[in-house]
């Protein structure tokens, strides 16, 4: 018996590898991507109770080619009876690995390729999602509908409607154009965070069968930071999935209640995660100009060097948000900056740069704005107008933890007055 | 982001239509449906039984008390749900809106669904 769990981490790894080999040959993504999916699974079923070929990556391949070379024939069967058209059948199994038909493309190109195709800009962010865990992520259908509460058909359609999406748009497999390429990387960096964010869940019971999208995040940046280590903004990202991945077992009280901040207990930090955000950051802010993952990241690791919450250079931080809201204006970066604020310089101070959110109509009436609001007045004593404030917050969000989270700190505001 | 569009509608408006314009106000329902499976929006949707099947309970001297009839004595009645999940509110607003049972004096809510998920604060 082979390690489940090992079976998984090499299918996972694979996957993008053999889906660029496939496409390269044969063209038609769509297919190819169904191709493979079935030799995942195929393996998945096999590999556990009869060990792991010696060429595991050679044995996918036949199985996908066998796949695609099964449909086109019965399809060809179908077009022309007529002529009888013999198809290779290529034997890759047992033999060298493929790539060496093509030497000049790496695995390496292959997986960022996927990446830049299932980022591709005539997707939606939930198909650009979608596309990139189960072509690059290798992860089934099944598997990401239920990490996103969705029928299986459902996403099954999505996927299928954003691979057309990608041919229709006469997407290529191959690098964009080099004009193209910064913008698609910051694509590619974004749904990532999107996963990670879609994955950091507060909310207790977990599902055993859920996908853990933050790991599978952190997984695939890791890859990418692999592949591009030069890029300082990947290197960012990765650190800051580290770094807020790291309050996991803090983040959560008893009875499933988010728990702030200021108030985790830090000895629960997982040090590791921590460690290897804060080299990252450090290492990557020598060489490389400093962009939003950066300085989110540089933020991060400030909160992580506090051994207390009072001990927080909050300074600092209030340094590294005005450099990231003169890089990134954006009024959620705001809403940061005016915490960070009060807390150098009072309430007050933060509470008068939250005033122009107000007519922003990106933060106007979002529950954030009247989160932070609340929080804020609660810290200069206005306990009836905190009180307000956690109140619209709390019917403002669409999350069950943050409500219940700010409905609570309105009740114990209450109790004070 | 999921949304729940609910479907209000006078109960039995449907029996007043002609033959043309049923089958014209179930083809449009069908084709929502539809176009909703194919881009992977569709996530579920129930339609309710006729009102007059209803029952509700509700507190009476201390204890529930189960009474024959909807909870609820209006003109417009609940009748079903969708449950879309969107990459936009004004997509969800946009399929509400092209519900037939609007032009027939009904009404759709779009509502927010609940998320399990939170960030820190």
């Amino acid at each position: 018996m082979t390690d489940d769990r090992a079976v998984e981490d090499l299918l996972r790894t694979l996957a993008p590898q053999v889906l660029g080999l496939l496409v390269r040959r044969h063209g038609q993504f769509d297919r190819c991507e169904d191709a493979v999916q079935e030799a995942l699974l195929a393996a998945a079923t096999q590999w556990p109770g009869q060990g792991v070929p010696d060429n595991p990556r050679a044995w996918l391949l036949t199985v996908a080619t066998r796949r695609l070379t099964d449909e086109w024939r019965s399809e060809r069967a179908r077009r022309d009876r007529e002529v009888a058209v013999a198809l290779r059948e290529p034997a890759y199994a047992g033999v060298a690995p493929a790539a060496d038909a093509e030497p000049t493309v790496t695995d390496a190109d292959d997986t960022l390729t996927l990446l830049f195709l299932c980022c591709h800009p005539a997707l939606a962010p939930s198909a650009q999602v979608a596309l990139t865990l189960r072509a690059v992520g290798g992860l089934n259908t099944a598997q990401i509908a239920r990490a996103h509460l969705v029928p299986e058909a459902t996403m099954s359609q999505r996927i299928r409607r954003a691979k057309q999406r990608i041919e229709a748009a006469g997407a290529r497999f191959g690098m964009p154009a080099p004009g193209e390429r910064e913008e698609r990387l910051r694509t590619v960096l974004r749904v990532l965070y999107l996963i990670f964010n879609e994955g950091y869940t507060a909310s207790s019971g977990p599902d055993l069968h859920r996908v853990e999208l933050t790991g599978e995040a952190i997984r695939l940046a890791r890859v990418l930071h692999g592949l591009l280590p030069g890029d300082g903004e990947v290197a960012g990202l990765l650190a800051l999935m580290l770094l807020t991945d790291a309050h996991r077992a803090a983040r959560v009280g008893p009875d499933g209640e988010l728990v702030p901040l200021a108030e985790q207990d830090r000895t629960r930090w997982d040090r590791t995660d921590i460690a290897a955000g804060i080299a990252l950051i450090t290492e990557a802010l020598t060489w490389s100009p400093p962009g939003p993952y950066q300085l989110q990241a540089a933020i991060a690791a400030v909160h992580a060097e506090a051994p207390t919450a009072a001990a927080t250079d909050w300074p600092q931080i209030a340094a590294l948000y005005r450099l990231l809201a003169r890089i990134a204006p954006n009024p959620m970066v705001t809403l940061n900056q005016a915490v960070a604020v009060a807390m150098v310089d009072g309430p007050r101070a933060g509470l008068a740069l939250l005033a122009p959110l107000d007519t922003d109509e990106r933060t106007a009436g979002h529950h954030r704005l009247a989160a932070v609001r609340a929080h804020l007045l609660e810290l200069a004593g206005e306990i009836g107008a905190a009180r307000d404030a956690y109140l619209a917050a709390a019917r403002g969000t669409t999350s069950l933890p943050e409500q219940r989270y700010l409905e609570l700190r309105a009740a114990r505001l209450a109790a004070q007055r | 982001m999921k949304y729940m569009l609910l479907i209000w509608n006078r109960p039995g408006f449907t029996e007043e239509l002609t033959e043309r314009e049923r089958t014209a106000l179930f083809g449009e329902v069908d084709e929502i449906m539809k176009e909703l499976t194919e881009s992977g929006e569709l996530v579920g949707g129930q339609a309710l039984a006729d009102p007059s099947q209803t029952r509700t309970v509700r507190l009476a001297g201390g204890h529930p008390e189960v009474v024959d009839g909807p909870f609820m004595e209006s003109k417009e009645q609940f009748a079903g749900y969708l449950t879309v999940d969107c990459d936009r509110p004004q997509r969800a607003a946009e399929i509400a809106a092209r519900w037939p049972d609007v032009r027939f004096g009904g009404a759709l809510e779009v509502r927010p669904i609940m998320d399990e998920a939170g960030t820190e604060m």
